[in-house]
């Protein structure tokens, strides 16, 4: 390629990064002051406060379920927003008035699905698929879509990064949350769980735990959507290993459903998606070695064969 | 009477035939984990897994005792290549597998007390215990602890190239047993080297 046309290419690409990133704080220097006073209290431990009837300064220590970390928010997707946009305007004032506690909050679809981009996401499939899950099943409307995907600091991550292995970390933490926070289980279940000791029967834990995502095996596959959202009882769960250690691999049509679309074969390797990052026994073969170690096979087979039975046949003959 | 030598002792008879056994099983449940299929296994993942990896341990405490009783008794000797006129005596002991076997001819090189291997065994056994099961091993024991093996080469999964090395020398080992087991049928009797590996005695042509 002409190399002036490579620096052009380059250097809109860099504008168009540089033009996002420069609307993006844009925004960002726009939102934050209206967020400040809320920030000022629910972005910090302690807080303080003047008690209108002593007159005296008050510090607390600020409730954990209502502690938001400022720097994730203005990282997360929904970075745009003022909290008075979803939360209801009566939190201007403190003390909080009762009726703004009890205020009913927004699901997703509440925003989304309705635009051309949410469209390509299948947002009401998602939710169809939801209300088949475990989850709602058991917790009904206890449960809801913030559980996993809290909106104060949630990020698409294979949007921004291509780092598979950082996508897979991220998305675990979102199940790990509960699952393997023994307060939080319980606040919803009433029961007990110890991640490591339920899954102590999979070989080489730690190497699973980094390498797929809770949902390749606790979810129903859906050829439909891009991130299955069936969460299954544990005991559905994917526990027959070669429905991942196969040539045709389950995390072709989970993990790596996007990049399998887009190359069903790469370097002459099936799965060639998942060596990128990784090494699946079973399922990562590959095509050109295949054929040469039953080519050689079956020669040293052949030399064997034909020696053998010319031995015989001549010192027969003398 | 066909006359015989003492040149197996026992230990590495006991050697040989744990080895033999674990081959057959390192094989066998290798070649189920790499084809794995839902549909057709010839051994089942699972136990594959569990087998593989006994019979891979066991395989290296067997190793140590190989290489250890090869420092310890004379029967090292016999892997010590003397590189002096190496390339004509393998081209006259593959002259004999090639033709001279077909004439009747008398090998080249007959065992004796001395010369337990000719010179191509001694090269491929030499390759085979000192390069290839050692690869085999350690590439296994990465496997067997991923963590241990470097995330990234070059941009390529490092695990995928540990694998690769694996399956390789796994690969290259089981051609080695095919042509070892049809080597063997060249005693004074097809059966003599089978019955050696199991009293010991060597029956010389």
């Amino acid at each position: 390629m002409n190399k002036s046309l490579s620096f052009l290419i380059v250097a809109f690409t860099l504008t168009l990064w540089v033009n996002a990133q420069d609307d993006r704080q844009e925004i960002i220097n726009d939102i934050k002051p209206l967020n400040k006073a809320c920030f000022d209290c629910h972005g910090q431990q302690y807080y303080t406060y003047t008690n209108e009837n002593t007159g005296r300064e008050v510090k607390k220590e600020m409730c954990e379920s209502y502690l938001l970390n400022d720097s994730l928010y203005y990282q997360s997707n929904h970075f745009s927003f003022a909290c008075v946009d979803c939360h209801s305007g009566e939190y201007d004032s403190y003390p909080h008035p009762p009726a703004a506690r009890q205020e009913q909050l927004y699901t997703c679809t509440d925003c989304h699905g309705f635009t051309e981009t949410d469209q390509k996401y299948q947002f009401s499939k998602i939710e169809d698929a939801y209300y088949e899950s475990v989850h709602y099943k058991l917790e009904g409307d206890n449960f809801s879509c913030w559980d996993c995907h809290d909106p104060h600091s949630y990020v698409v991550k294979a949007r921004r990064t291509s780092d598979i292995k950082e996508i897979i970390s991220y998305n675990n933490a979102q199940c790990l949350e509960c699952h393997a926070n023994e307060d939080k289980f319980k606040l919803l279940t009433g029961e007990k769980m110890n991640v490591l000791e339920q899954h102590e029967w999979l070989p080489n834990q730690q190497a699973h735990f980094n390498s797929v995502r809770c949902i390749e095996c606790h979810t129903a596959v859906d050829e439909e959507l891009l991130i299955a959202h069936q969460v299954m009882p544990a005991d559905s769960a994917v526990r027959n290993c070669v429905e991942c250690h196969s040539q045709n691999s389950l995390l072709l049509s989970t993990l790596y459903k996007h990049q399998v679309k887009e190359n069903r074969k790469q370097n002459g390797f099936y799965n060639g998606v998942i060596l990128n990052d990784s090494y699946v026994i079973g399922a990562s073969r590959n095509n050109t070695l295949n054929k040469i170690s039953i080519a050689l096979f079956i020669l040293t087979l052949g030399g064997i064969l034909i020696h053998a039975v010319l031995r015989i046949i001549l010192i027969k003959k003398q | 009477m066909a006359e015989k030598i003492y040149l197996y002792p026992l230990w590495t008879r006991i050697w040989h035939w744990i080895n033999a056994v674990l081959f057959v099983i390192l094989i066998a449940t290798g070649i189920s984990l790499q084809y794995s299929d839902p549909d057709s296994p010839l051994i089942p993942f699972e136990p594959s897994v569990s087998w593989h990896n006994i019979a891979g341990i066991i395989l290296i405490v067997n190793y140590i005792f190989f290489v250890a009783g090869n420092i310890r008794t004379s029967n090292g000797k016999y892997y010590k290549l003397k590189p002096k006129g190496l390339g004509s005596r393998l081209m006259q002991q593959a002259q004999y597998y090639l033709f001279g076997v077909f004439k009747g001819q008398k090998p080249p090189y007959p065992e004796n007390e001395n010369r337990k291997f000719n010179p191509l065994q001694k090269i491929a056994y030499i390759t085979v215990m000192y390069v290839a099961t050692p690869l085999v091993i350690l590439s296994g024991i990465a496997l067997l602890f991923p963590e241990m093996i470097i995330n990234k080469v070059f941009g390529v999964s490092g695990t995928l190239l540990t694998a690769l090395l694996h399956m390789a020398m796994g690969f290259f080992l089981s051609v080695f047993i095919l042509i070892h087991i049809y080597f063997s049928t060249f005693g004074a009797k097809v059966s003599s080297h089978f019955k050696s590996m199991i009293d010991g005695y060597h029956e010389k042509h």
